[in-house]
């Protein structure tokens, strides 16, 4: 009788403490990753392992598709602060699809080109995620680094950059050098606006965020509960003051709402403080160790 | 005590030869990503160049194999993985401009920076079995005992380069030190081979 109490309390501690588990509904393993797609209720979201404890990393509410379920990607739609009306766009990390769909929403004319190395990305996005490829969404099954020394060899440009190429479980490390953003610069031009989605703990933040202002000196620092990361925003043109950042916040907020996107709070979090130690050593193509770095603890 | 310095050479190119293969992958991702085609590339590279190293070392050691020779062979290898940090660059801007597809691209890049250096590394083993065999009932032992060590060369050069070697050094800086290490090797050879 115990001993059954006790397989009762641990099997009611097990249902408790274990997140709240959908239904998986596709589970596939590409070249890169394990691919799952699970339903929870009426969200449906897209995760790159299998392991628990990682983060799912796109979703969606099927019943409210605009609207954008993770802190991270609302957070990353603060691009358009800095850049009010892009018209040529990339976005290397394609995930759900999320952020080229609600760009060619608000941007019916922009070209929107999407790098995605993995393939079987591509096809889950289509099936289960709504994701389309259109006259103006370009997907390129390609390695980001590739695409981008090709795209400098047709001297193109674009006014708006994603970089979203880091799922949980393991980063690209030729995608985190000064180098890659010296060429990722060369491709905005003198105008353009860069927006990354990086890593806000472990020692890797230090050497990410010199990485960052070796190349481009000034950037806004976007950090907000609960989500973990850290957007970065860069403009070519020079960071806008806080009273224009706030002005077209202004502008942008009843059309973000449905994509429930709170662009109003943002300005005030858009912070140019530097809180990271700037004698961490700058990650370059000769020094890229940012898996190893990621499991490491911060000095102070 | 030849014994033992024949088996540090063959355990410093064993874990050269892994060290430099891993540090391959790696110096290609810039230009051809860090696909499984491109450790496809370079591993494929790598046993085509042991394997003629190999059959060419073999053959070498039909003609007056000693310490002295062999050491040559170090001196060889120190001076053909040197300047891998300086071309690695232009050749791989070259060959993406040429080659669209970056499988085709990250062999050829591979090939023209890997093979030399990595052949000539291949000609130690079956150099240094010559130098130790004494009789033929024991040949099969000391190749034996040369594969081991050798082996575990490699088995350390791929861990101490992944897990430590990175975190340290820049990647010339690692080149170097392997080139350093060959050529080091060699001199402690030769200087061998002259007070015998």
């Amino acid at each position: 009788m115990k001993h059954s109490a006790t397989v009762l309390l641990a099997l009611t501690a097990l249902f408790i403490t274990s997140p709240l588990q959908g239904r998986i509904i596709h589970r596939e393993q590409s070249l890169y990753q394990t691919i799952l797609v699970d339903d929870t209720g009426s969200r449906r979201c897209l995760q790159f392992s299998v392991r628990r404890d990682q983060r799912s990393q796109s979703c969606v509410d099927l019943k409210h598709p605009q609207r954008m379920v993770f802190t991270y990607t609302q957070m990353m739609m603060a691009g358009l602060l800095l850049a009010p009306d892009p018209q040529k766009i990339l976005i290397i990390g394609l995930g759900g699809g999320t952020l080229p769909l609600a760009l060619n929403d608000l941007f019916p004319e922009a070209l929107i080109d999407v790098v995605e190395i993995d393939a079987v990305v591509v096809r889950v996005a289509e099936e289960y995620f709504g994701f389309q490829s259109s006259e103006h969404i370009k997907v390129f099954e390609t390695d980001g680094r590739i695409f981008t020394k090709r795209a400098i060899m047709r001297h193109d440009q674009y006014d708006l950059i994603i970089l979203d190429a880091f799922n949980g479980d393991y980063i690209p490390e030729h995608l985190m050098t000064q180098e890659y953003l010296q060429e990722t610069r060369t491709l905005l031009g003198s105008k353009g606006t860069l927006v990354a989605n990086t890593f806000a703990q472990s020692r890797l933040y230090d050497h990410e965020s010199v990485t960052y202002a070796s190349v481009f000196e000034d950037y806004f620092n976007f950090k907000q509960y609960p989500s973990s990361n850290r957007i970065i925003l860069v403009s070519m043109a020079g960071l806008p003051t806080l009273d224009l950042l706030k002005a077209r916040a202004t502008r942008w907020r009843d059309r973000l709402r449905a994509y429930r996107i709170p662009i109003h709070n943002y300005p005030d979090r858009m912070s140019r403080t530097i809180d990271w130690d700037r004698d961490a050593r700058v990650l370059t193509d000769q020094y890229a160790p940012a898996n190893l770095l990621r499991s490491r603890n911060r000095h102070r | 005590m030849k014994n033992v310095l024949v088996s540090a050479l063959a355990f410093t190119s064993g874990f050269v030869i892994m060290s430099l293969e891993l540090l391959g992958g790696r110096l290609l991702a810039p230009y051809f990503g860090s696909s499984i085609y491109v450790w496809g590339s370079v591993i494929t590279v790598f046993m085509l160049a042991l394997s003629a190293g190999y059959l060419t070392g073999g053959w070498l050691s039909l003609f007056n194999p000693s310490l002295k020779r062999f050491s040559l062979i170090f001196f060889t290898s120190a001076a053909a993985l040197y300047p891998l940090a300086m071309i690695a660059e232009p050749v791989m801007e070259r060959v993406f401009e040429t080659l669209t597809d970056p499988r085709w691209g990250s062999l050829v890049a591979a090939l023209v920076l890997f093979a030399l250096p990595t052949f000539i590394l291949g000609l130690i083993s079956p150099y240094a079995v010559r130098l130790l065999v004494v009789n033929v009932d024991r040949a099969g032992n000391t190749a034996g005992t040369l594969y081991f060590v050798s082996t575990i060369g490699s088995a350390l050069g791929t861990l101490a380069t992944s897990f430590y070697f990175v975190l340290w050094f820049q990647m010339d800086t690692i080149i170097f030190l392997l080139s350093g290490t060959l050529l080091l090797l060699g001199f402690v050879a030769w200087m061998a081979a002259r007070n015998r």
